[in-house]
């Protein structure tokens, strides 16, 4: 079973990727690609429903999409394609999208969750290498941030724009 | 300066402590070399061809006194004895031990110091003109401005892993002193018809591989909107720059290859939609570090004729190593490190200590690091100019040789970098034997050479009037020079000259060049004027002269 952290917490994942075990309802999350190759079967989808970006793929796609997704996971191939994190913010502070936010991928470390915590993701679905307990301490590693930012996870006392 | 508020102090101190985990975990077999890189890259932490690097932080240039002693104390405990300044106006260490280094940065944090982005594909240190608040032809103070993006960049969520590099310099005199059309975002201070302030904003510009100078994205951005339009740039850079080939990840690759105008419509575009929800930066803010620069507390003094009646070594010295000092009766001092025989850019702890107690004698207890890889103390009573001479001439600090020849830009080349295909510091030393004697300096005047050991360009060599670029051919050192670069008030990449030259004829063919220029010059006129009215071609031919023209 899958462990994720989602805000503060390591909990059991609920959601599948397209191609795990699932069962006739369960929280499903699919590939962009393949939301739009077959639309119909996706529209009658009775579960809960969530979509993988690439870090190719621009979030703009989706914003039509995001009434009827409970998920959006964006996905950091390498810790150092930092696309993703400009698609967080603007998935969160552009397009108001207020369902689970997640970080995919190999990329996904205990060095990179407090940035991800910052920039709106409340899932993190770390690399299988990484500990999650480790990734929960890391949230706290520090208690100021320059920058404004969407986090309701992370501890933050900002400077600027406090 | 800037001074560190409780939260800041704790940010670094979590900084240190976070990178001594990373270090445990990677010394530990948990980090491999590859996981490991990016993590120290971003706390300046290279690994060398002889041994680490450490490039610490000095942000837009500024010291303080007990800043500087701490630079030396770390480099005698943890280093041989000495530090190399840098074109960014960082100062690099070449042998600290890698166990070391949380050590090291948590002695830095006890000065308020860092070394955090100055390596890796973020926002690098951000660079200002050494004559900061004390030019005569100064706008406004750039470092404020400076400060307040250095808070903005330090672990910028959304921009810590970029496609490459991203390196912003601040001016606020029209005179370029700190090279900010090859930066990828150049802020130039200036004030509107209403006389409020702002920037005009440069992107796009850089050395390396593909030169290119920056290009104006927008003539007035308002002072509030700072923050705002440096995120739009940043985030239309970071979602849409290249990270298929590191050599085409550069911000600037992406102008050029949409077109300034185009860049400047998604840019303006993504502000748009993006500045109201992002918070203005707020007045009370920027007068809070504002507060840190307000002018020193100058005595009511006249200018002097200080050389008057003095012997000519310190008249030379007042003449090339001194500047004009908006305050009447002071004057801004380089601290050169230059000498003859010496590495450009090196200093050694002895050195740094008394320049830090002489900087705490005669000028506020500050001083500045340079572009041009010389410090500077930048309050000095020009009554206290001969005793300030003496003590940096007994420090062998007092090289007046500013502005000339052998005041000359090198990285540190194949003595210590793993990319270099050259040995720069050697050139130099021999730039520097063969242009040994100061009337012949003086008499060629203000001319800049900049030199690099490969491609990256960290000596700036496109900007030189005279530049050099090592190359390897089979195996061996060559030089390529080229000619009619300016990072000053008109910008422009030099041209190569021809096929390059090897090792040994580096100087010679420099000396065969400003022969050139020597016969060619009208009344008055500088090497770049006369290479620009002239043009190449006479250039061309007297570099590869085989019987050059008597000296």
């Amino acid at each position: 079973m899958r462990r994720i952290l989602r805000r503060r917490e390591i909990v059991a994942d609920d959601w599948r990727h397209l191609g795990e075990d699932l069962e006739e309802g369960s929280a499903l999350i699919v590939p962009l690609v393949e939301l739009r190759k077959d639309p119909e079967r996706w529209r009658q989808w009775r579960g809960r429903l969530g979509v993988l970006l690439r870090s190719v793929d621009p979030v703009e796609e989706v914003a039509g999409d995001l009434p009827r997704l409970d998920l959006v996971a964006v996905e950091f191939p390498t810790p150092s394609d930092g696309r993703g994190y400009s698609a967080g913010r603007l998935l969160r502070e552009r397009l108001g999208f207020r369902g689970e936010l997640r970080a995919v991928g190999a990329g996904v470390r205990q060095d990179q969750v407090f940035l991800l915590a910052r920039c709106g993701f409340d899932a993190i679905e770390l690399a299988s290498t990484e500990d999650p307990e480790a990734a929960r301490r890391a949230l706290d590693r520090y208690t100021i941030a320059y920058q404004p930012g969407s986090s309701e996870v992370a501890l933050r006392r900002q400077r600027f724009f406090a | 300066m800037y001074q560190y508020d409780a939260l800041d102090q704790a940010f670094v101190d979590q900084r240190v402590a976070e990178f001594r985990d990373q270090m445990r975990r990677h010394l530990a077999g948990e980090l491999s070399e590859d996981e490991f890189r990016p993590l120290r890259l971003r706390n300046g932490l290279y690994i060398q061809r002889h041994a680490p690097m450490l490039r610490i932080a000095i942000p837009y240039g500024l010291l303080a006194a007990r800043q500087l002693r701490k630079l030396a104390d770390i480099a005698r405990r943890y280093d041989r004895g000495f530090g190399h300044f840098t074109t960014r106006q960082n100062l690099q260490l070449n042998w600290p031990k890698l166990v070391d280094v949380p050590d090291i940065l948590a002695e830095l944090a006890t000065v308020q110091m860092h070394a955090i982005q100055t390596s890796g594909n973020c926002v690098r240190n951000v660079t200002a003109d050494h004559l900061a608040g004390i030019a005569p032809d100064e706008v406004d103070d750039p470092r404020p401005y400076c400060e307040i993006i250095r808070q903005w960049a330090t672990l910028h969520p959304e921009f810590t892993y970029l496609p490459r590099k991203f390196k912003i310099a601040v001016t606020g005199s029209p005179e370029d002193r700190a090279a900010s059309e090859v930066h990828d975002i150049g802020l130039h201070l200036t004030r509107n018809g209403s006389g409020g302030i702002g920037f005009t904003v440069l992107v796009g510009g850089g050395l390396g591989r593909t030169p290119m100078i920056g290009q104006v994205i927008r003539e007035f951005l308002p002072l509030p909107d700072l923050l705002s339009y440096l995120e739009a740039i940043l985030r239309v850079y970071n979602r849409h720059g290249r990270r298929d080939n590191l050599n085409k990840a550069r911000i600037k690759i992406l102008v050029k290859s949409l077109g300034i105008a185009r860049f400047r419509e998604q840019v303006e575009a993504e502000w748009q939609l993006s500045r109201e929800s992002s918070a203005r930066l707020p007045a009370a803010e920027v007068e809070r570090v504002r507060g840190f620069f307000r002018p020193q507390p100058y005595e009511t003094l006249e200018d002097l004729d200080a050389a008057s009646g003095r012997e000519p070594r310190f008249k030379a010295w007042y003449r090339y190593n001194t500047r004009p000092h908006r305050v009447p009766g002071y004057r801004a001092v380089f601290v050169a490190l230059k000498a003859h025989g010496h590495n450009p850019g090196d200093m050694s702890s002895e050195q740094m200590e008394a320049v830090a107690s002489l900087a705490e004698r005669v000028s506020f207890g500050l001083i500045r690091t340079t572009h041009n890889q010389n410090l500077m103390l930048a309050d000095v009573r020009q009554r206290d100019l001969y005793e300030v001479w003496l003590e940096l001439e007994r420090l062998g600090l007092a090289m007046p040789n500013i502005g000339t020849l052998t005041d000359m830009i090198a990285c540190p080349g194949l003595d210590f970098c793993s990319l270099a295909n050259a040995g720069t510091l050697g050139v130099a030393r021999q730039i520097q034997e063969r242009f040994d004697d100061l009337d012949y300096l003086y008499d060629l005047g203000d001319i800049e050479i900049k030199m690099s050991g490969c491609m990256n360009a960290c000596g700036h060599h496109h900007v030189g009037h005279i530049g050099i670029l090592g190359v390897d051919k089979h195996g061996e050192e060559w030089y390529q020079i080229s000619l009619g670069g300016s990072a000053n008030a008109f910008t422009a990449l030099g041209e190569v000259i021809g096929p390059s030259v090897p090792k040994a004829e580096v100087a010679s063919t420099i000396e065969r060049i400003v022969e050139v220029y020597r016969t060619l010059r009208a009344d008055g006129e500088r090497f770049i004027e006369t290479l620009r009215r002239v043009g190449l071609e006479p250039f061309r031919e007297g570099a590869y002269a085989t019987h050059p023209a008597a000296a």
